[in-house]
C-alpha cells in the first residue's frame, strides 16, 4: 500500500502539471476580463488536434510544434476576443460570456467533427511510451516533459505579468478594469492580448493532452468541468494558484482512487473544491478583486 | 337492380380502401415512396466513435440493398438522428422518429445502454426493434417481446477465454487476474462471469475494481492493475479506456501473460493507431465476427466498405459488421411476411431463422441470438487471429488460420 500511495502521488503531481497547462489560459482570461471562456475544453482537443496534424502529415515532432501551433493559438485566440466578446456590453458580460463560449465551442466541434470525424486518435513519439525507472517507480517521459512546460510556460508567464509593461496594463486590468482605463490603458488591446495568450498557452496544453489521451471532437465536454475546478480552487487570476490548484486535485484524486476506490475519485476532486471555499472564499491565492462598477 | 348496383359499389368501396392492417403499409399496394428506417445513432458524445461505425454498417445495408431492387420493391432511406450518447435523447429520438416522423421501421443504437432507453419507448408504440449492440443481459430481462439481438448475447463473450485459462494444466496455469471495469451493463457482467470460472480454478482475483464510465484519468486504475503484478488482466472497457491501460503498462513496462478486453481491441486501425502498432501483439478481445469469415455477404460488404472508406480489412471495426447485419435480418423478415405490419414482423423475428454477416440468426423468446458463436480474437502480426475452443478447452485457430494462439503474451 505504501508504495500504491506513493506512486498515486506522484502520478497526482505529474498529471497535475497537464491539467495546469490546460487551466492557466481560462484563469488568465476569467481573471483579467471576466470572462467565462466554455470553450476551454473544446480549445485544448484544438491544439491537440493541430498538434496531431503537423505530426502525422509533416513529421513534426509534438513538442517543436508547439513553435506553430502557440501562434496560431494566439491569433485565433485575438480572433475570437475581437469577432465575439468585444460585442459583449459591460451589463451580464460574465453571464453572456458562458453562452457566446459556448456557441464558439459547439462551432469548433462541429468543425473539427467534419474534418476528423469522430475517430479516436493520439499523438505518438518516443517518449510517450518510454519511461525514467528511479527509484523503483518508472516515470513517463512524457509526464516528465509536460510537468517541465508547464513550470516553463508558467513561469515565462509570470515574468511577461510582472516584467513588461504589458503585463503590468493586464495586472492593473485585473485589479480595476475602470480605473486602469482612466490611466490610459487601452482596455481592448490588453483584453486581445490576454486572450490570444489565454488560447495560446492552451496550445501547449492540448498537445501534452493529446499525447496522454484518446481524443476525438467530443473530449472536451469531460475536460472543461475540472478545469472550472482548477480555476476557481487556485483563485480566479492567478495563473500560479492553478498550477497548486491541479496539483493538489490531482493528488487527492489519485489517492483516494488507491486507498479509498475510483467510484469515489472524482467526487472526491470536487469535493476538495468545497472544502476550500468554505475557509478560503477566493480559492487558494485569489485575491479580492476592486471592481470598478 | 338499384340495390344491386349500391351494393357493387359499396363492395368496390370497401375494397379500394382495405389496405394493411396496423402498421404501415403492405407489399399489396402500389406505394412506390421509399420505405423510411428511423435510426438514433450516438454521433457525438462517449459513444460516437462506435456510433460513427453503425452508421456506416447501416449505410453500406442500405446502399446494397437499394442497388438491388429495395425492399419490396421500394427504396430503403435511412433517417438518422443523433442521440449524443444520451439515455434520455435516444428516447426522445426514436418517440419523434415513430410517432412525427412516422417512420416505416426503425433500427437500433449504439450500446446496452441506449438499448435499454430507447427499447421502452419502441415498445410502447408497437415496433419491433431489431439491433445489433444492445446484447447486455439486462436488455432482455424486462419482459419486452420486441427487441430482437442479432449479435452475441454478451454475458458469455469471456467464457471460451475464462474456460481455457481454468483448464490449463497446474504448472502453467496463471496464479493471479486483475480485473477492472467500467460501470457499465455491456462490460460488467461479463467480467463478473469470467470471474465465476477463474476463482473456482484457484487464480485469484488480486485486484477488482469498478469504474465510473465518465471517468477521464485512468492512471490509478491501470496503477492498481500494475501494482497487483496479476499474471492476468481483464478489463471491461472500450477503445479510450482500454487504450489508456495499455499505454500506461507500456510505460510501466507491465507485462502480464494475457490481457484480454471486452471491447477496444476490436476496433481495427482505430485501435491500432491509439496503442501503436507495435504494442497490439497478444492483446485478445471476444467477438463473432472477422473479415475473413465465410458467411453469406460478408466479402461484398468488405468490398464496398473499402470502396466507400478505404483502407483494409483489418481496419474495419466490429460495429460494421452488427449494423449490417441488422438491415440483412430486418429485410429478410419483412420479405418473408411480405410486409411491413410490426405485429407480423416481430412474430416472424421470433420465429424465424435468417443469415448475417456475422453468421447465423435465431432468436429465443427474450429476443437473444442463440445460433451466434463468440470466438476469443487475438492481435498478431496487425492482423486480429480468430480462435475457438476444442473439446479440452484449449483455444485453436480457426481455419484457414493456422498460427498457434500467443500464451504469454508477447512483451511489448
Amino acid at each position: 500500500m505504501g508504495t500504491e500511495l506513493a506512486k498515486a502521488v506522484v502520478d497526482g503531481v505529474l498529471t497535475g502539471g497537464v491539467y495546469a497547462l490546460m487551466a492557466a489560459g481560462l484563469t488568465l482570461i476569467f481573471g483579467v476580463m471576466e470572462i467565462i471562456n466554455i470553450a476551454q475544453g473544446i480549445l485544448v482537443v484544438l491544439g491537440a488536434y493541430l498538434s496531431y496534424v503537423l505530426e502525422v502529415h509533416f513529421g513534426i515532432d509534438p513538442f517543436l510544434g508547439l513553435f506553430l501551433t502557440i501562434p496560431l493559438m494566439f491569433g485565433l485566440g485575438m480572433a475570437i476576443e475581437w469577432a465575439f466578446i468585444r460585442r459583449l456590453k459591460s451589463q451580464n458580460r460574465t453571464a453572456l460570456s458562458i453562452l457566446v463560449t459556448f456557441a464558439v465551442a459547439i462551432v469548433i466541434e462541429g468543425i473539427l467533427t467534419q474534418f476528423f470525424s469522430a475517430d479516436l486518435k493520439t499523438l505518438n513519439a518516443w517518449y510517450i511510451d518510454q519511461s525514467l525507472h528511479i527509484f523503483g517507480f518508472y516515470l513517463p517521459y512524457i509526464y516528465l516533459l509536460g510537468f517541465g512546460l508547464a513550470v516553463v510556460l508558467l513561469a515565462a508567464l509570470y515574468v511577461f505579468l510582472y516584467r513588461t509593461r504589458t503585463g503590468f496594463s493586464i495586472r492593473a486590468s485585473v485589479q480595476n478594469r475602470t480605473g486602469a482605463e482612466l490611466v490610459g490603458i487601452d482596455i481592448n488591446r490588453v483584453s486581445g492580448i490576454t486572450f490570444g495568450i489565454g488560447v495560446g498557452v492552451t496550445a501547449a496544453g492540448g498537445m501534452v493532452f493529446g499525447a496522454t489521451n484518446s481524443f476525438n471532437p467530443n473530449s472536451g465536454y469531460d475536460l472543461i468541468s475540472r478545469l472550472l475546478v482548477i480555476v476557481v480552487l487556485g483563485g480566479l487570476g492567478s495563473v500560479g494558484g492553478a498550477l497548486i490548484a491541479a496539483v493538489v486535485a490531482l493528488v487527492i484524486e489519485d489517492v483516494t482512487a488507491v486507498v479509498w476506490s475510483p467510484v469515489w475519485a472524482s467526487t472526491m476532486f470536487f469535493a476538495v473544491l468545497i472544502v476550500v471555499l468554505l475557509v478560503r472564499p477566493n480559492g487558494l491565492f485569489g485575491q479580492q478583486a476592486v471592481r470598478a462598477q | 337492380m338499384r340495390a344491386a348496383s349500391a351494393l357493387g359499389a359499396l363492395a368496390l368501396g370497401l375494397a379500394a380502401c382495405s389496405s394493411s392492417s396496423s402498421g404501415t403499409g403492405s407489399s399489396g399496394s402500389s406505394n412506390t415512396t421509399p420505405i423510411k428506417i428511423g435510426v438514433s445513432l450516438s454521433l457525438t458524445g462517449d459513444f460516437s466513435a462506435d456510433g460513427k461505425a453503425f452508421q456506416q454498417g447501416y449505410q453500406l445495408w442500405a446502399n446494397n440493398i437499394n442497388a438491388n431492387g429495395g425492399l419490396l420493391g421500394r427504396k430503403v432511406s435511412l433517417d438518422i438522428v443523433n442521440d449524443a450518447s444520451s439515455p434520455v435523447q435516444v428516447a426522445t429520438n426514436y418517440q419523434k422518429l415513430i410517432s412525427v416522423d412516422k417512420v416505416d421501421l426503425v433500427f437500433g443504437p449504439f450500446s446496452t445502454l441506449l438499448t435499454k432507453a430507447a427499447s421502452q419507448v419502441v415498445a410502447r408504440y408497437g415496433y419491433a426493434f431489431v439491433e445489433g449492440a444492445g446484447g447486455g443481459p439486462s436488455v432482455f430481462t424486462r419482459g419486452l417481446t420486441n427487441v430482437f439481438d442479432v449479435s452475441l448475447p454478451v454475458a458469455n463473450n469471456l467464457v471460451s477465454f475464462a474456460k481455457w485459462m481454468a483448464a490449463m494444466p497446474a504448472a502453467t496455469r496463471p496464479k493471479t487476474a486483475a480485473y477492472a471495469t467500467q460501470d457499465d451493463p455491456f462490460t460488467a457482467p461479463q467480467l463478473d462471469a469470467a470471474r465465476a470460472i477463474l476463482e473456482p480454478a484457484g487464480i485469484k482475483t488480486v485486484y477488482n475494481k469498478v469504474y465510473p464510465s465518465e471517468t477521464t484519468d485512468y492512471g490509478p486504475i491501470a496503477s492498481g492493475i500494475i501494482s497487483s503484478n496479476a499474471d492476468i488482466v481483464l478489463v471491461g472497457t472500450l477503445l479510450p479506456d482500454v487504450s489508456a491501460f495499455i499505454k500506461q503498462f507500456v510505460q510501466q513496462n507491465y507485462n502480464p501473460k494475457a490481457l484480454i478486453a471486452t471491447a477496444g481491441p476490436d476496433q481495427g486501425q482505430q485501435f491500432i493507431q491509439n496503442v501503436g502498432a507495435n504494442h497490439t501483439a497478444g492483446i485478445m478481445v471476444p467477438n463473432e465476427w472477422y473479415p475473413t469469415a465465410n458467411t453469406p455477404g460478408n466479402q461484398a460488404m468488405i468490398d464496398a466498405y473499402i470502396k466507400a472508406y478505404g483502407g483494409t480489412a483489418q481496419d474495419i471495426s466490429a460495429d460494421v459488421p452488427e449494423g449490417y447485419s441488422v438491415g440483412e435480418v430486418t429485410a429478410q423478415a419483412v420479405k418473408n411476411i411480405n410486409s411491413l405490419d410490426q405485429t407480423k414482423l416481430i412474430a416472424e423475428l421470433h420465429s424465424g431463422t435468417y443469415t448475417s454477416v456475422q453468421g447465423p440468426v435465431k432468436f429465443d423468446a427474450t429476443g437473444q441470438n442463440i445460433a451466434a458463436f463468440s470466438y476469443v480474437f487475438q492481435w498478431q502480426s496487425g492482423a486480429l487471429v480468430p480462435y475457438q475452443p476444442d473439446s479440452n478447452q484449449v483455444l485453436q485457430p480457426v481455419p484457414p488460420a493456422t498460427a498457434p494462439i500467443l500464451y504469454p503474451k508477447p512483451a511489448w
